[in-house]
């Protein structure tokens, strides 16, 4: 399942930040951010819950990036 | 401007003039703490990011060298110095974010084609709904000047539609009851009332601002190149900052047994730090591509990826499809060569006793006729399969059909070696001239192949189904390297996938199709072009870019803005590696100060920017 939320963020770097944050987040297949657009896609892996996974993903973005935020 | 923008603008104001004040005062002694006021206001957000990132173990981030950079050039005493590189780094970032928000502000007017509203009737009177809210089947009326919200058919009324917004094409469409529209086009002259026949979802508008919503997810490969230097840029950086600090003193105190100037050798560091920043390259990279796809978008070309542009600018190798590329892919009366008769009665005389028909050739003799003849001077109608057709047209017996037919006739004729589908007309046993079928070359193919011949691709190749004659004739017209006719589908895999080993691997090979049936090429390509794709999904789907109507100069345009895109993002890579390396050595030997690693950072930023935003601009391309 794939999905695409928008995100709030100030700079290009910390968006790359984000997307591997995302990337290595538990039950994330792949993900991507795009800066331009201000948008995050996340594929999940099956049977991923995706409402917990997004919660794991904002916390781990939140990290490396403190001033960033996700609609989820 | 946004609030948050507002916000740092007050911020560097406010500082600025209590810097300026604070310097001309020139405070001593433990009045030099007045400095920390314009630090703090201008930079208390970088360091708390910069605390925070090491709380999480995220340091070498850009946050993290400022703080360094600025605390440690106010440890050495050199107050104005270090609130100045803090207030210019907030000035680039500003700057930095208002470029990036009016791109983005840009970009998305081009593609300014979301419909807000559907107009639905209800109680007698209209009524605005969501367009997600209208289903299959329902009537929406839409009314001048409005957009269309949904695809469908038009039940009633007639109008002109303009497809400016989809096509980038600006003459507008005339559209009759019967006919379908697409959602995105602007309903233009008359109120017409409309069945849907899709839900908003699967709207051709929908699509296409999917495809261009999610095109900046697929990196290119400079993209990935750059997120990847950063890595290890910045802590390369940083590494070497520290050993500018430490090594020079200690071999001069140890070896040299002169004094080790500590504090000389900490603020070159320091301006290390300050110059190393990657900022510059890795905004304005996503940036030119974003620019890049948006102008294309711009023009109907829609590419579906930052990789897929970067592709583009290195084709070598084009291969065009035939029919419906760069042929019309409809059937039309060429030419007439009537003997003993007047072209349009040989015409009159095919056309009618092919009226009962519906193939493809006797449609096209039908729309050749000036006026559709009376149907009811046929009759005794006999099609003979394979040969064509048999008829009493005004009581006198007609034979319409190929060579076989005349000859099973016994009928002579003169044969006409044209390429195309020839078809013979007798009246009486006597041969009245024959007709000329063919698929007619769109009108800007040739110019069309010749803009890529300029633009410096290596071959162009046909390949089609056609038979031979056909194949060569049109290759001929429009100058084309490499022909192959007579294929089934299945063989143009097979004849693409023989070019991509023979190419050089530099080089990319792209493939233009009409989407119709050639889904298997259009992926194996290396970028697969689907044409005159308006309202077909499965050519959105298998292609990687998407023309929106089908003028074959769209592909040259398309390279065009590619390799201008790319010329940009090369040119950003280079300046900025190469001002962020020159003044690295001189901040090292101790030439260059604070003020010159300032403009390394934020000067270098401000001007990769300015130039990246120029991939909007396509005028001067077409």
């Amino acid at each position: 399942m794939e999905k695409t939320y928008k995100i709030e963020v100030d700079c290009a770097n910390c968006a790359e930040k984000m997307e591997d944050a995302a990337k290595k987040t538990e039950g994330v297949a792949d993900a991507s951010v795009s800066f331009m657009t201000l948008k995050m896609k996340v594929v999940f892996e099956d049977g991923a819950d995706e409402k917990s996974v997004m919660k794991k993903v904002l916390k781990a973005c939140r990290k490396v990036e403190p001033d960033c935020d996700i609609e989820i | 401007m946004s609030r948050k923008q507002k916000k740092v603008l007050f911020r560097i104001i406010i500082s600025a003039i209590l810097l300026i004040i604070i310097h001309l005062i020139e405070p001593e002694g433990w009045f030099s703490l007045l400095y920390l006021i314009p630090y703090f206001i201008i930079g208390y957000d970088i360091l708390r990011k910069a605390i925070l990132g090491i709380i999480h173990g995220e340091v070498f981030d850009e946050n993290f060298l400022m703080a360094v950079a600025t605390v440690g050039a106010i440890g050495l005493r050199e107050f104005s110095e270090g609130v100045a590189v803090m207030l210019f780094y907030q000035i680039g970032e500003l700057f930095q974010s208002y470029a990036v928000g009016k791109s983005r502000k840009n970009i998305t007017a081009l593609m300014d084609i979301r419909p807000d509203y559907a107009n639905i009737e209800k109680d007698g009177g209209l009524e605005q709904v969501a367009p997600e809210e209208v289903s299959i089947g329902q009537t929406i009326v839409i009314r001048p000047g409005e957009k269309i919200p949904l695809d469908g058919v038009i039940i009633e009324g007639n109008s002109t539609i303009n497809t400016s917004a989809l096509t980038g094409e600006s003459v507008p469409r005339d559209a009759e009851t019967g006919d379908e529209v697409i959602s995105g086009c602007v309903n233009m002259t008359g109120l017409i009332k409309v069945r849907t026949t899709k839900e908003f979802g699967e709207s051709t508008v929908s699509k296409i601002l999917d495809l261009v919503e999610n095109s900046s997810m697929k990196k290119s490969r400079s993209e990935n190149f750059i997120s990847k230097f950063a890595k290890v840029y910045t802590p390369a950086v940083c590494y070497s900052a520290v050993a500018l600090a430490v090594l020079p003193p200690l071999v001069r105190m140890m070896f040299l047994n002169i004094e080790p100037e500590w504090g000389v050798w900490v603020f070159r560091a320091l301006t290390f730090l300050v110059i190393s920043c990657p900022c510059a390259l890795v905004i304005s990279i996503p940036l030119s591509f974003f620019g890049g796809i948006g102008a294309a978008s711009k023009c109907g070309i829609l590419v579906k990826g930052s990789n897929y542009l970067e592709a583009l600018s290195e084709a070598g190798y084009i291969v065009f499809d035939k029919t419906g590329t760069l042929t019309e892919g409809v059937f039309r009366v060429k030419n007439v060569y009537a003997k003993d008769a007047a072209d349009e009665y040989v015409l009159e005389i095919a056309a009618l006793a092919e009226s009962y028909s519906s193939h493809p050739i006797s449609n096209s003799l039908k729309e050749a006729c000036a006026e559709m003849p009376d149907k009811d001077r046929v009759s005794r109608v006999e099609e003979i399969g394979g040969h064509g057709v048999t008829a009493l047209v005004d009581g006198k017996e007609a034979a319409v059909g190929n060579a076989k037919l005349m000859n099973k006739l016994q009928i002579s004729y003169e044969e006409c070696t044209e390429p195309g589908t020839v078809v013979y007309v007798a009246l009486e046993q006597k041969y009245l001239g024959c007709i000329l079928i063919s698929d007619v070359i769109k009108e800007d193919a040739k110019d069309a192949i010749e803009s890529l011949k300029k633009a410096g691709i290596r071959k162009t190749v046909m390949l089609t189904g056609d038979n031979k004659a056909v194949a060569e004739a049109v290759g001929k017209e429009l100058g084309i390297d490499e022909i192959h006719s007579e294929l089934l589908p299945a063989d143009k895999v097979t004849r693409v996938e023989g070019l991509l080993k023979e190419k050089p691997d530099k080089e990319k090979l792209v493939f233009v199709g009409d989407g119709i049936n050639d889904a298997p090429v259009l992926t194996r390509a290396d970028i697969g072009i689907a044409m005159g794709a308006l309202g077909s999904d499965a050519a959105i789907e298998a292609a990687d870019v998407v023309l929106m109507d089908d003028d074959p100069q769209k592909i040259s345009l398309a390279i065009k803005i590619s390799r201008k895109c790319l010329r940009i993002v090369y040119q950003n890579i280079v300046f900025a590696l190469a001002v962020k390396a020159l003044c690295l050595i001189l901040g090292a030997l101790g030439i260059a100060n604070m003020w010159i690693a300032i403009f390394a950072d934020v000067g270098v930023m401000v001007i990769a920017v300015i130039n990246a935003t120029r991939t909007l601009y396509t005028k001067k391309l077409t």
